[in-house]
């Protein structure tokens, strides 16, 4: 009812700025893909041409086709570091949402000193900056063995359980004890108990959590440079910083070529995904 | 049932509170003991008290990068929260094409720091090129360049937010202080921006942390240049860090510095603008 009051309030005003208002907004949301659309003219150009003329299209003597992308993927390999970026983001969201899910609803209904120092500890870990806990971290990673993809997995799950275990905990105080007592009454250990029933009450908040921390990995760069052996493992991030080389000598030419690369499997993902992406930010907002 | 599920500890917690004490709880530890050592790595530290501490107060590049910092901070706190506030207003209206708009402007988030970075060398470059200038030019330039970065990224993820909180507002509100005769801009003063001031408390945390922990897109944009002058305290840490040996001590005590200096903004942000909220 009330919406439908709104839409004809907005009908009367869409009538008298409606127009001039899409107008200005094309034209902003043209400016705003610029950026991206210059790099992606960018990339077929020549290097020489590039930082000569960043706002012209490459036809006749400045256009080179793919040779970028070819020298590019070359270069930095660029498809070893897509794989593990996609590696290290999928399970550290993966790993990150089932043991904090399970951590949650664990100190949200055992409640001791521990548990509640535990839940106070997530909350200020949340403010810390990276800077604090760097160089420490990453020498105790050296000396655990974790400068790999996988060892990466168990520092991302420390690193990012404050916020999880912090979002989980907000929504499983909203459930219902009744629910998992009639389930244990029943027969249910805790662990059906909690993917059986709690679980699947949580998957809103846990595709929230999931899409933060995956922004949040995917496009890291400084914690996989210090805490993974980089001559190996290069992630897409680092990758690309890697090209830089020497002191002010970037390849122009390879690097529009990566970026590129880089922005358009993101680019997909959000279209295929971006219902819940948006969702997921406001959510996790409106907790944080 | 508490019992029946205590037993379960080792399956349901053990797994993160191991991964919580190496990923946090014990380099947290030992960086604030290392900020009071002399170090190379962490098995040669030798304590030396306050002296790091004491150091950092010489240092002039820190000073330097804190104030740029706070400046920036300020700069694309105000710019980006006003930015994405203004547009959030226009887009509840109910213009056609919201959702294409609201698509677009949040796109850049997902793309990473250092990724920005080089996308926005290039075309600022290119557009300092005309007035034969560059972005190392001098730290004015570095400056600008990166407040219109961050722009770029974060008013899209602001104005999400913002979005969110307007259309939350029950629309009697709104109609009621009309029908008494408040004039739009009395509305929105007396209105709107009381109903969202929960959203404004979340944006504008974001975007004070934002800023003041940048890091990527320092690096990537101009890295210090022209001689450190570009630097912001992050980056500041970092290169104290791993760029001067036999620095690592003061490096750890300003990342110490810096902790505090954040975890006071956030409190003393939250503190103001929770204030101001309203019970609905």
């Amino acid at each position: 009812m009330a919406k439908n009051k709104d839409s004809q309030v907005s009908a009367v005003r869409k009538t008298k700025h409606g127009t001039a208002f899409s107008v200005f907004f094309s034209l902003l949301s043209i400016v705003y893909v610029m950026p991206i659309m210059i790099v992606i003219i960018n990339s077929f150009k020549r290097k020489a041409f590039i930082n000569k003329f960043p706002f012209k299209i490459g036809t006749g003597k400045m256009f080179v086709g793919w040779e970028n992308y070819v020298e590019g993927i070359k270069k930095i390999e660029f498809f070893k570091a897509f794989g593990y970026s996609l590696f290290i983001t999928v399970c550290s969201v993966a790993v990150i949402i089932l043991c904090t899910s399970m951590c949650a609803w664990y100190i949200t209904r055992v409640q001791t000193k521990f548990t509640k120092l535990f839940y106070m500890l997530c909350l200020f870990s949340m403010i810390v900056p990276f800077q604090m806990v760097m160089f420490t971290l990453s020498k105790l990673a050296n000396m655990l063995h974790l400068s790999n993809p996988v060892g990466i997995i168990l520092v991302y799950l420390g690193f990012g359980a404050g916020l999880a275990v912090f979002m989980f905990t907000g929504f499983v105080k909203s459930i219902p004890l009744e629910i998992e007592e009639a389930a244990m009454i029943d027969g249910c250990t805790p662990i059906q108990t909690f993917f059986q029933v709690v679980f699947p009450i949580l998957k809103p908040t846990a595709i929230t959590v999931a899409i933060l921390q995956a922004m949040w990995i995917w496009n890291d760069y400084l914690l996989p440079y210090l805490v993974l052996d980089i001559k190996r493992f290069k992630t897409i991030p680092i990758a690309i910083q890697y090209l830089k080389g020497g002191y002010g000598s970037i390849d122009w030419g390879a690097m529009m070529a990566m970026l590129v690369l880089a922005i358009i499997p993101i680019i997909l993902f959000y279209i295929a995904c971006q219902k819940h992406i948006i969702e997921g930010v406001v959510a996790g907002a409106v907790k944080g | 049932m508490q019992k029946s599920i205590k037993k379960y500890f080792p399956i349901f917690a053990l797994p993160t509170f191991i991964a919580f004490t190496i990923g946090f709880i014990v380099p947290f530890l030992m960086g604030i003991y290392l900020s009071f050592c002399k170090f190379t790595t962490v098995t040669d530290a030798k304590f030396v008290g306050f002296s790091n501490y004491t150091k950092i107060f010489t240092d002039a590049t820190f000073l330097h990068a804190l104030w740029y910092t706070a400046l920036f901070t300020i700069v694309s706190v105000v710019l980006i929260n006003v930015l994405a506030f203004v547009i959030a207003m226009l887009l509840t209206k109910g213009i056609r094409g919201t959702n294409i708009f609201r698509t677009v402007f949040f796109m850049p988030n997902l793309i990473g720091g250092i990724v920005l970075g080089y996308i926005w060398q290039l075309i600022l470059n290119g557009i300092l090129a005309k007035f034969g200038r560059t972005l190392v030019y001098s730290s004015t330039y570095g400056f600008w360049g990166l407040v219109i970065l961050m722009c770029w990224q974060q008013v899209g993820y602001m104005m999400i937010i913002y979005i969110a909180g307007i259309q939350n507002i029950p629309g009697e509100l709104i109609e009621a202080a009309k029908i008494d005769g408040a004039t739009s801009k009395q509305v929105l003063r007396h209105v709107t921006i009381p109903m969202v001031m929960p959203s404004i408390t979340v944006c504008t945390f974001l975007t004070l942390t934002n800023g003041f922990k940048l890091f990527d897109q320092n690096l990537a944009l101009t890295n210090g240049a022209p001689s450190d002058m570009s630097q912001m305290l992050a980056l500041n840490i970092y290169d104290t860090f791993y760029g001067r040996t036999g620095w690592e001590g003061v490096g750890q005590a300003k990342a110490v510095v810096f902790f505090i200096l954040v975890a006071v903004i956030a409190m003393i942000q939250n503190y103001l603008t929770r204030r101001k909220e309203v019970q609905q």
